[in-house]
C-alpha cells in the first residue's frame, strides 16, 4: 500500500453519497453571495470550480476563471469555527412552573458534520480551540460531542494570498494532524493521505488507486510554491511572545487605536478565537428561557466590564489584549499559539490593520 | 437612566399603555405584527391605551408607557407631560422618540428652508407647518425623564417584546451595545464593505437590526444609532478613502438618528450650506 | 470536582432565607434541591458560586458559609451593582435560583496553620473572607493570633454585626473597623478609628515574619495593604488577595475574566500577592 492515493475528481460524488450515508451533513467551500463560505453540499458541481480570490488588508474580491480546479482559491470567508463553536447557541434551557420551582435541561446537538476542504490553518484553529473547550481544566460538553461527529478533510493549499502567514509562524501549508483524509489538488483530482481509520474506510469504499510519483510530485510542489509565495515576516515566535508583553506601553498602541474601529471584525474572523457572552431569551410569559451562548469579542467596550468598572475602556486596552493575548500570553494559558496565520483579521479588517505590521512595529 | 431598581414595586399585573408622536407608527407595528405574542402579553399585562391596536384611555394611570415618535409640536409637549405624570415608568422606543427621528432633520434648517422641504415632500398645498409651533423635532427625553430606551428604525418584535419580558422580570432591557459588523461576522455575512466596496455605517451603528442591510448586500444606514463605541474619525476616514465627499458622508448622518450625540462631529453643520 | 459532565448549567436550589443586610446589600442562604447535590457539596473558603437569576442572567459570587453552620447550607451577600443584582434584590424566601460551583482557588488555610492571620477587608470585601475567619475560629488552637480589620464608608454600612461581636469574643481575635467618611463613634464592642486600614497595622500585635495577611477589597486598597504589611515585615508569598473581573462561564472558556495570561475564574481569584503584583501595575490589562 502507498502512502499516497489518488482521488479523481469524478469521485467527488462519490464521497459526497458516503457522507449521505453514514449519516453525516457535508459541508464545504461554495461560491455564495460573493464569498467563497462553508455550506450544505450536495453535488460535485456545488463546490466553487474555477473560483479564485484575491485577499489583501481590508480587501476581498473573487473571480471565475478557467482554471479546472473546484479548490482554486486560499482560505473560505470564515474558518471551520462556527461549526464547532457557534456563534450563537442555546446551552441550556429552563422552565419555571407555576409554584416556581426551576427545571434545568443542557441542551447538546448530535449532528454529524463532514467537512470537505479545510486548510492547514484552519486545522491548527481546531487543534488550538480542543485546547480551550476540551483538552483544558473543564470541558464543553457540546463541543466534544461535535468534535466526536465530525469527519475532516483537509485541502493543502496550491496558492496563498497576500495576507497569508502561516509560514512566518514556523508553520507550512500542509496539513499534519488533526485530519480523516487530507488532500491535495492537481489538475484532475486529488493526492490524498490517510490520517485516521475513519478516513481509511472512506479512501476503501472510493476504491481508489496508489498515486503515481509524478502526481505526488507535482502536489507537493504545489505546497511548496503555496508556501514561497508568502511574503509576510515575523521574528520568531518567542521573540515576539516576549517582546509584546515588554511593550505594554509602546506608542504604537496609541497609534493603531486612532485607526482601529474597534468593529470585532478581527476577533469574530479569527479561528481561535474564543471569548463569548451569555443571555437569556425568555418566552413572552415567562414561563420557559433559553440560555445562550454567543461569540463575543474583546473589542466589545462591555466586555471588561466588572461590577461598575470597565476596565479596558480606552481603545488602545482593547487592541493591546487582542494582540497580546493572540500572540504572547495565549502560550502560558494553552502551551500553544493563539494564531494560524490565515490572514482573516487582515482581510476583513475595513480599515486595513494589519496585526504583522503591528507586531513588527512593536516588537522592533 | 434613572432608578431601575424601583422596579422591585412593579405591579404583578402591570398596566400598560403605548402611545404615538410623530412617527410613521413602524415601531407600534412591531408589537402587533406578532398577534400571537402580543395576545399572550395580554393575559399576563393590561393593556389600557394602544390606539393603533384598539384600547383607548389616553391618559390612564398606568405602570409603564412605552412611547413612540418625537416632540413636534406645544401640543405634543402638553401629551408627553401628561403621561408621564401618569407612569410609573417611560420606555421610549424607536429613531423619532430617542434622536428626534428623521423629521428631526427640520432641525438643520430654517422656516424658509422648511417650507421649501413642505412643498417638496407633500403632493399639493399642505399646511403641516402651524405659525408659532416648535421650530424643532426633539426626543421624548428632550421633554420628560425617560426609565427606558430602545434605539432602532423601526424597533423589531423580538426586541421589544424582550424589553417588556425583562421589565416584568423587574429588570431594565438589556443593551445593544455592539456595532452591526458583529452580527455580521456572527450571521457569516461577507463584509460588503471589504468584499464590494460598499459605504456602510456598520462599524459605528448599534446592533439590533440583525444586520438586515448586509445581509441584502448593502450598506448599514444606521437606524439603531450610535454603537456604544464608536471610532468616529477612523469611519469618517475609511468613507473619505472609499471616494466619498465631505458632503456625501455628512449626508451619510443626516438621516434616521441625525442628532444622535455621537455623530454630532460629522450633522452639526447644517445641510443648506 | 462537583461538575464532570456539563459546567455550563446550574442547578436547582432554594432560598432558605432572604435576609436584608442594608438598603443595597442582601443574603441569601440557599441549599440545593437534588438531596445528592445537597450531601455531596463542599467548598472551601475564597471559591465562588455562580447564581441564575430566573430569565435574566448569572452572576459570580463568593460563597459565604453559612452563618448556622448547618450542613448544605450556604450563603451569598450580594451587593446591588448592575442589572442583575438589582433584580435579585427582590427575591424572597422560598423562590428558587440556580447555583453552579463552587469555583476558583481558595484561600491557604493550611499554610496558615501555626501563623498570626490578619484578615483585612473593604466594603463588601469582607464576605469573600467570612469562610476563612471561621474556619481559624473552628480549629483555633491551629492557628496564632487572628485579627480582622474592616474598613466602611461609615458606620452605617456595617453589616454582619453580630458575626463580628462573636468574632471579637473568641479567644485570641480582635477585630478592629475604620471608617473613611466620617468619625465612628465608639460602639462598645470593639475599637473603631477614622482612616484607612493599613492605620491599625501599628498595634496589631502581631509576629509579622509569621503571619499570613488575606485581603478583599478594591484594587488600590488591596495593593495598600500588601504593600504596608509587606513593609511592616510580613513575607510577600504570605500576602494573599483576590481579584474580581467579569465573568460569564466560571471555567475559563468566555474569555472576560482575563489579566494578562490569567484566567481569574480558575487560576484564581485569590492570589498570592508576588503572582499579581505586576499585572496589576499595569493599566487597561
Amino acid at each position: 500500500m502507498s502512502h499516497y492515493y489518488f482521488i479523481p475528481h469524478t469521485k467527488i460524488d462519490q464521497i459526497l453519497s458516503y457522507f449521505e450515508g453514514n449519516g453525516y451533513k457535508c459541508l464545504a467551500p461554495r461560491h455564495l453571495e460573493g464569498g467563497i463560505s462553508y455550506a450544505p453540499i450536495r453535488k460535485a458541481e456545488d463546490l466553487p470550480w474555477g473560483y479564485v480570490d484575491e485577499q489583501k488588508p481590508g480587501h476581498y474580491q473573487i473571480t471565475k476563471t478557467e482554471n479546472p480546479q473546484a479548490f482554486g482559491f486560499t482560505v473560505p470567508t470564515a474558518s471551520v469555527k462556527p461549526m464547532l463553536f457557534k456563534a450563537k447557541e442555546t446551552v441550556w434551557k429552563v422552565k419555571r412552573d407555576d409554584s416556581g420551582k426551576l427545571g434545568f435541561e443542557s441542551v447538546v446537538d448530535v449532528e454529524k458534520i463532514a467537512v470537505f476542504g479545510v486548510r492547514p490553518c484552519d486545522l491548527r484553529g481546531i487543534e488550538i480551540q480542543d485546547r480551550v473547550f476540551q483538552h483544558n481544566s473543564y470541558n464543553d460538553i457540546r463541543y466534544s460531542k461535535r468534535r466526536e461527529n465530525q469527519f475532516i478533510i483537509a485541502m493543502n493549499c496550491g496558492t496563498s494570498h497576500f495576507n497569508c502567514f502561516c509560514v512566518a509562524l514556523g508553520d507550512y501549508p500542509r496539513a499534519d494532524k488533526g485530519y480523516d483524509l487530507a488532500l491535495t489538488e492537481i489538475n484532475s483530482g486529488f493526492v490524498a493521505e490517510i490520517g485516521s481509520d475513519k478516513g481509511r474506510e472512506l479512501l476503501l469504499y472510493l476504491e481508489v488507486d496508489a498515486a503515481t510519483g509524478a502526481q505526488v510530485e507535482h502536489a507537493l510542489n504545489l505546497i511548496d510554491n503555496a508556501a514561497q509565495m508568502q511574503h509576510k515576516q515575523l521574528p520568531p515566535i518567542k521573540e515576539v511572545e516576549a517582546k509584546l508583553m515588554a511593550n505594554l506601553e509602546h506608542e504604537a498602541w496609541d497609534d493603531v487605536a486612532s485607526r482601529c474601529l474597534s468593529c470585532g471584525s478581527c476577533t469574530n474572523s479569527c479561528p481561535t478565537c474564543f471569548c463569548h457572552t451569555e443571555r437569556d431569551i425568555p418566552n413572552v410569559l415567562g414561563t420557559e428561557t433559553e440560555h445562550t451562548r454567543e461569540w463575543d469579542s474583546c473589542f466589545s467596550i462591555d466586555h471588561s466590564y466588572t461590577h461598575g468598572e470597565t476596565y479596558r475602556e480606552n481603545p488602545k486596552y482593547r487592541y493591546r489584549q487582542w494582540l497580546t493575548h493572540k500572540f504572547s500570553t495565549w502560550r502560558d494559558q494553552f502551551r500553544t499559539k493563539g494564531c494560524v496565520g490565515c490572514g482573516r483579521c487582515v482581510t476583513w479588517c475595513p480599515v486595513k490593520i494589519d496585526v504583522v505590521d503591528e507586531i513588527n512595529t512593536i516588537c522592533k | 437612566m434613572s432608578t431601575p431598581d424601583k422596579l422591585i414595586n412593579f405591579a404583578k399585573r402591570p398596566k400598560i399603555a403605548v402611545h404615538k408622536f410623530s412617527s410613521c407608527d413602524g415601531c407600534q407595528l412591531a408589537l402587533i405584527n406578532d398577534a400571537v405574542s402580543l395576545l399572550e402579553l395580554a393575559t399576563i399585562v393590561d393593556i389600557v391605551h394602544f390606539a393603533e391596536a384598539g384600547p383607548l384611555d389616553e391618559f390612564a394611570e398606568v405602570d409603564l408607557a412605552i412611547i413612540e415618535g418625537s416632540v413636534n409640536t406645544h401640543h405634543d409637549v402638553h401629551r408627553i407631560e401628561m403621561v408621564r405624570a401618569k407612569a410609573k415608568y417611560v420606555l421610549s422606543v424607536g429613531a423619532c422618540a430617542l434622536t428626534g427621528g428623521i423629521q428631526a432633520l427640520r432641525n438643520f434648517t430654517d422656516e424658509k428652508e422648511l417650507r421649501h422641504w413642505q412643498h417638496d415632500v407633500y403632493p399639493e398645498e399642505t399646511e403641516v407647518i402651524i405659525e408659532g409651533d416648535l421650530a424643532t423635532a426633539k426626543p421624548i427625553s428632550a421633554y420628560v425623564k425617560v426609565d427606558f430606551e430602545l434605539p432602532g428604525c423601526p424597533i423589531n418584535t423580538g426586541q421589544i417584546l424582550r424589553a417588556i419580558r425583562q421589565i416584568l422580570f423587574g429588570v431594565e432591557p438589556e443593551k445593544n451595545v455592539d456595532p452591526v459588523c458583529t452580527t455580521c461576522k456572527h450571521a457569516g455575512v461577507t463584509c460588503v464593505m471589504v468584499a464590494k466596496n460598499e459605504s456602510c455605517l456598520g462599524p459605528v451603528v448599534a446592533d439590533g437590526c440583525d444586520a438586515i442591510c448586509p445581509k441584502l448586500g448593502r450598506g448599514c444606514y444606521g437606524c439603531y444609532g450610535p454603537a456604544k463605541y464608536a471610532n468616529m474619525d477612523a469611519m469618517i476616514a475609511k468613507l473619505k478613502e472609499m471616494g466619498l465627499s465631505d458632503e456625501q458622508i455628512k449626508h451619510k448622518f443626516h438621516h434616521i438618528n441625525s442628532q444622535a450625540i455621537t455623530f454630532h462631529g460629522v450633522t452639526a453643520r447644517t445641510i443648506s450650506q | 470536582m462537583l461538575y464532570t459532565n456539563d459546567a455550563y448549567t446550574p442547578h436547582e436550589a432554594e432560598i432558605v432565607e432572604f435576609i436584608k443586610d442594608h438598603h443595597d446589600i442582601f443574603t441569601i442562604r440557599l441549599k440545593f434541591i437534588d438531596p445528592e447535590l445537597d450531601s455531596k457539596y463542599s467548598f472551601r473558603p475564597g471559591q465562588f458560586n455562580m447564581i441564575y437569576f430566573y430569565g435574566v442572567g448569572e452572576v459570580a459570587i463568593s460563597i459565604v458559609n453559612d452563618r448556622n453552620h448547618q450542613k448544605g447550607r450556604f450563603e451569598h451577600t450580594i451587593q446591588v451593582v448592575g442589572r442583575v443584582t438589582k433584580g435579585m434584590m427582590k427575591l424572597q424566601t422560598g423562590d428558587k435560583v440556580g447555583v453552579r460551583g463552587p469555583f476558583g482557588t481558595s484561600w491557604p488555610m493550611a499554610e496558615a496553620k501555626g501563623k498570626d492571620v490578619v484578615i483585612v477587608t473593604g466594603g463588601l470585601g469582607n464576605a469573600p473572607l467570612v469562610a476563612a475567619t471561621e474556619e481559624v475560629l473552628q480549629n483555633r488552637n491551629e492557628y496564632g493570633k487572628l485579627r480582622v480589620i474592616h474598613g466602611i464608608k461609615s458606620q452605617d454600612w456595617l453589616i454582619y454585626q453580630d458575626m463580628y461581636e462573636r468574632w471579637h469574643n473568641s479567644p485570641d481575635t480582635k477585630v478592629m473597623m475604620a471608617t473613611s467618611n466620617e468619625d465612628p463613634v465608639d460602639n462598645g464592642k470593639w475599637e473603631w478609628k477614622k482612616g484607612f486600614v493599613t492605620a491599625y497595622i501599628p498595634e496589631l500585635d502581631i509576629d509579622f515574619a509569621n503571619s499570613v495577611v488575606m485581603t478583599v477589597g478594591p484594587e488600590p486598597m488591596m495593593l495598600a495593604v500588601a504593600k504596608e504589611f509587606i513593609k511592616a515585615g510580613a513575607k510577600p508569598d504570605n500576602v494573599f488577595l483576590s481579584l474580581e473581573r467579569s465573568m460569564k462561564c466560571a471555567i475559563g472558556h468566555c474569555g472576560h475574566c482575563q489579566l494578562g495570561s490569567q484566567f481569574i475564574c480558575k487560576d484564581g481569584a485569590v492570589y498570592p500577592y508576588p503572582a499579581c503584583e505586576k499585572l496589576l501595575a499595569v493599566k487597561g490589562l
